[in-house]
This record gives structure tokens, sequence and C-alpha cells, in this order.
């Protein structure tokens, strides 16, 4: 435990200066500054629609939530996954890694959870700041009712999904990752997955669960397409999050056998 | 077994079909500095790569302090330091940065990095990005962090690669120091002899995979000693005649006999008593090998 202890501070020290930990700050700052602005210059047309308070808050928060699930978040889990394992390629620093006192499972289980870490970090993120960005809304638009219905469920759980559905991609990913040192071939083949996973899952084919890509549209899509006495209160635990999962703790094993068998020549 | 740092035992080390170690019986003493010499592509760095268990060896081949190293890998790797090829340095982070990245993955005070800075003279380049360091700069930050955690046995693959000619004496002194005051096992490969006969106590000369030569220096010395190299006729009986007369035969070939070079009084005495004794000397010469010769004739004839 204290060697996963020590590798996961020392994956933090190392990637603090990097473009993949700041990405994990700035995309939800970027993206729900966007939107709230975009709520407050247009607060007149929106107003005119006269949403109810849950309606208003599934539109605000949905604006993030369907820009990040759909695309965005594959891509950034991509992103995560590459530069991970990216910053000892391109350095040519796995041989002073696996040269430390330290058991190889530690150093790759520290790699990884580093990377559910800043995905989480950064899904927290957009959770808390379209929470906090929605009652700086309404102190800047009194006008509006998002004080009127509290949010925090349909935050969470549309969130958490969003997280878990994500774990699949990750573990793949960072196969590849750690495979390859160029960004060209895991980008690749998560683009070409990405896509695949969007356009299976939008066409909705019976098996589209499978890929991990598709997990996070599925995901999304379901909590909204499904229509109850409340349409903002869904399960978490659905089919496309065990699946997801399931993939991640299988891909979670092979890699580190990948690691035990890697040859650093 | 006790008094080696470092032994391995017939150990053979493959990439697919291709040998890079073969029958490698390296016995590097305690407290030595080994001199691992070799042309480039010899398997020097492979074997490096052997002993950190980067590149996993056959059971029961590769013992460092005595233990075998696939089933001791933690505890031996605590007790070493490396630096492999290039230094392995995040570009992104300072020297500083760098060193107390170490610090963290090894568990120990961060105050250390600042000796280690001050010890390879980057104290001034400490704030400065490592991607910005020059080659010797980047040689030196890969030493240091080699020495951070004081290990007992030093692996330096071509340390002074890339360096000045002052870095140079500066890296060779503070091996012998390391050596002789810290009483520090370092094996350090080099593919220049001038560079290992200035620090080393052994040699161990490789080449193809295959250790060639192992030693003391003053055993690779004696090897370099000046000889006496006679072409006459009738070699076998001047051979026997030579052994006769009171001379130690280093080498003899169809065509010359080869002994030890005492004095050229001597050489000329020798001439004399062969052609009294009816054999017709067609050439008598003194052979002087330095270290550098005699590396090369080692390494080209294998």
């Amino acid at each position: 435990m204290r060697t996963l202890y020590i590798s996961l501070v020392s994956e933090f020290y190392k990637s603090r200066k990097t473009l993949a930990f700041w990405a994990a700050i700035l995309l939800p700052v970027i993206i729900c500054g966007l939107i709230t602005f975009g709520f407050y210059s247009g607060s007149e047309k929106i107003l005119g629609f006269h949403y109810p308070p849950m309606v208003l808050w599934a539109q605000y928060s949905g604006a993030a939530l369907g820009v990040m699930g759909l695309l965005i978040m594959p891509f950034y889990v991509i992103f995560m996954a590459f530069s991970v394992n990216n910053i000892e390629h391109k350095n040519d620093t796995w041989k002073m890694l696996f040269a430390q006192p330290l058991n190889k499972f530690s150093i790759y289980a520290a790699k990884y959870l580093y990377a559910v870490f800043l995905i989480f970090t950064c899904l927290f993120l957009f959770a808390s700041l379209t929470f906090a960005f929605g009652h700086l809304l309404q102190v800047l638009v009194p006008k509006y009712n998002f004080d009127q219905y509290n949010p925090l469920n349909l935050l969470i759980n549309a969130y958490t999904k969003l997280f878990l559905s994500s774990l699949g991609i990750l573990s793949v990913q960072f196969i590849l990752s750690l495979l390859w040192a160029d960004f060209l071939k895991p980008m690749g083949i998560g683009f070409v997955g990405t896509i695949m996973g969007i356009i299976t899952a939008n066409v909705g084919w019976k098996y589209s669960y499978l890929i991990p890509y598709s997990l996070p549209t599925l995901a999304l899509r379901i909590a909204k397409v499904k229509k109850g006495a409340d349409p903002l209160d869904f399960p978490v635990f659905t089919q496309e999050i065990w699946t997801s999962l399931i993939y991640a703790a299988i891909l979670f094993i092979i890699g580190y056998f990948i690691v035990t068998k890697k040859s650093i020549k | 077994m006790g008094n080696y740092a470092i032994e391995t035992v017939g150990l053979n080390f493959n990439f697919g079909n291709q040998t890079i170690v073969k029958d490698l019986s390296l016995q590097v003493p305690k407290g030595s500095i080994y001199g691992f010499l070799g042309p480039n592509g010899a398997g020097k760095t492979t074997t490096i790569k052997i002993l950190l268990n980067l590149l996993k060896s056959p059971a029961d081949q590769v013992f460092i302090f005595g233990k075998e190293i696939n089933s001791n890998r933690i505890a031996i790797l605590k007790r070493v330091g490396a630096l492999v090829e290039q230094p392995a340095i995040y570009g992104h982070l300072t020297g500083k940065e760098n060193l107390i990245n170490r610090c963290i993955l090894l568990g120990i005070k961060k105050i250390k990095a600042d000796e280690m800075l001050a010890l390879v003279g980057l104290t001034e380049a400490a704030n400065k990005k490592a991607s910005k360091y020059s080659l010797g700069m980047k040689q030196r930050l890969g030493i240091a962090q080699a020495l951070i955690s004081d290990p007992e046995l030093l692996l330096l693959d071509e340390p002074t690669n890339g360096l000045d000619p002052n870095g140079i004496i500066e890296v060779r002194n503070l091996m012998i120091e390391l050596a002789t005051k810290h009483q520090k096992t370092i094996l350090v490969s080099s593919h220049l002899l001038a560079e290992i006969e200035r620090t080393a106590t052994h040699v161990g000369i490789i080449n193809k995979g295959q250790l060639l030569f192992q030693g003391t220096i003053d055993e690779l010395h004696l090897l370099s000693k000046p000889m006496l190299e006679i072409e006459l006729n009738n070699i076998e009986s001047a051979g026997a005649f030579i052994t006769k007369a009171g001379y130690d035969i280093i080498a003899q070939t169809d065509k010359k006999i080869t002994i030890p070079f005492t004095s050229s009084q001597k050489s000329g005495e020798l001439n004399t008593l062969l052609i009294q004794n009816g054999f017709t000397v067609s050439s008598l010469y003194q052979q002087k090998k330095d270290l550098e010769n005699l590396f090369l004739d080692i390494t080209k004839t294998h």
C-alpha cells in the first residue's frame, strides 16, 4: 500500500505542470463558464420559454452534459490515458521507474488510478461548477427560478454514470498507450472507436453496449429517454455501467501482465 | 560468493533468436571499481539492464550481494543506484524537481536533492528545466539520481558520455572518492579503455556477449608487458632450446616464438646464442602493446 501511495504522489508531482493535469481543471471551467455566459447573455430569450425550475436545470446542466458526454468525454479519456503513459515514453523513463525498489504492480496501478483520478476530478468539477454557476446565474438574473429545484441528485447521478461508463474506454486506451509510444496509434484507434460507438449507440444496435466507446453515449441517452414520475431521477447502475466496469476490471488485469512482461530494451 | 557485489554464473540472454549475452561469468568484488569494457553493441547495456532486473534473467544466474536477483528484486534494488544509457530525466521538470521526484519514490528526505545538486555541480542550474540542460548537465543529473539513495552498488553505463574534459575528470575523481572513502562498489561501462584505465581496479572485457578477459587492472597490464618476438627456422627444436636456456615461452606459432622482453642486451645475447647453435634468426624484435591495442586485439580476434 505504501508503494502505491508513493507512486501516486510521484505521478501527481510529475504531472502537475503538464497540460494533462490542467486540462482536468480548465476543461470544466471553460465549458461551464461558456454555458453560464450563454444563459446570462441570452436570459431574455430563455426566460421567454417559462421553463419550470426542474426543466430549467435539466436544460442548463444538459448543455454541459451533452457536449461532454457525447464528444469531449471519450477524447478526454483517450488523452488522459495517453498522457499518463506518454510522460514515461517521451522521457525514456520506464527503465528508471522499473529500476526503483518498488513493486511493478504499484507502479502500474498508480498510473491507472491517477488517470482515473484525473477523470474523476474533471467530472467532479463539472458537477460542482454546474451547481455553483447555476446559483450564480440566479443571483445575476433574479428572474430565473434555479433556486426552486435542488439539482444535486440529477447532477450526482448523471456525472456518476458518465464517470463509471468512461472507465471501459480508459482501460482500452490505457493499454494502447502503454504499448505504443506514439500519439497517433492510440488516438487513431480511439477516434475510430468513438465514432463507431456514437453511431452504434444512436442507431440503437442491440449489442452496442458491448463496445466500450458507446457506453457514455448510451448511459446519458437513457437518462434523457426514460420518462416517469420524475424524469431526472434515474438509476445509476444500469447495463452500460456494469459492462463498463467489467471491461475496466478485466483490461486492468491484462494491462498488468503486459507491464510485467514488458521488456525494457 | 560473499565477496562479490555482483556475480553472474554462466549468464545467457537472447532477444528472440539473437544471442546478446553468452555464458557470461562476471565477478565484481565488493569495494572495487569494475571497468566493464567493450565496443558498442557488445552487450554491456543489456548486461546492466539484466543486473537491474529490467530484463529478466534465467533463474540462478545473476546474484547481487549474494542474492538471486529474480527472487530478491526489491531488496536488491534498494542497494543499487544506476545510470543506464541516456539519463532518465523528465524534461518538463527542473533538475531539482527531477531529484525530488526520485526522493518521493525512494522515500527519502527532499533535502538530499540539494546535496546531490551540489555534489555534481548543478546548484546554479537547479531551477532550470531539464530539457534545457546540455548533454553534460543531463549526464551529471543522471549521476546525481543514481547516487541519491546512497547505494552500496553503482551501475554506471558510460557515465562520461557527452562530458567535456573537465567533466570527465570530475566524474573520474568522484568515482574514486566513492570507492575509496565510502566503500562503494562501482561497475562502470565504457568503450574507451583509456577512460577505464585511470579509475578501475578491476576490468572485464566483453565482445559479442562474451567475456574475453576478467581480472585486476595489474593483470591486464601484465598482458601488455613488452615481448620479444623471434622469427627463425626449425621452430620446434628452437623452442626446446630456448626453454632449456632458461627463458619462458609465452607463445609459439609455426613461424615465431614470443618470450618476455627484459633488456636489449639480453635480447642480443639470446640472438648470439641461437646463431651459435645453428638456428637462422630472420628477425628479432621488441613488441610492445599498449592497452588500447591490446583491447583492440582482444576484441577483434573473437
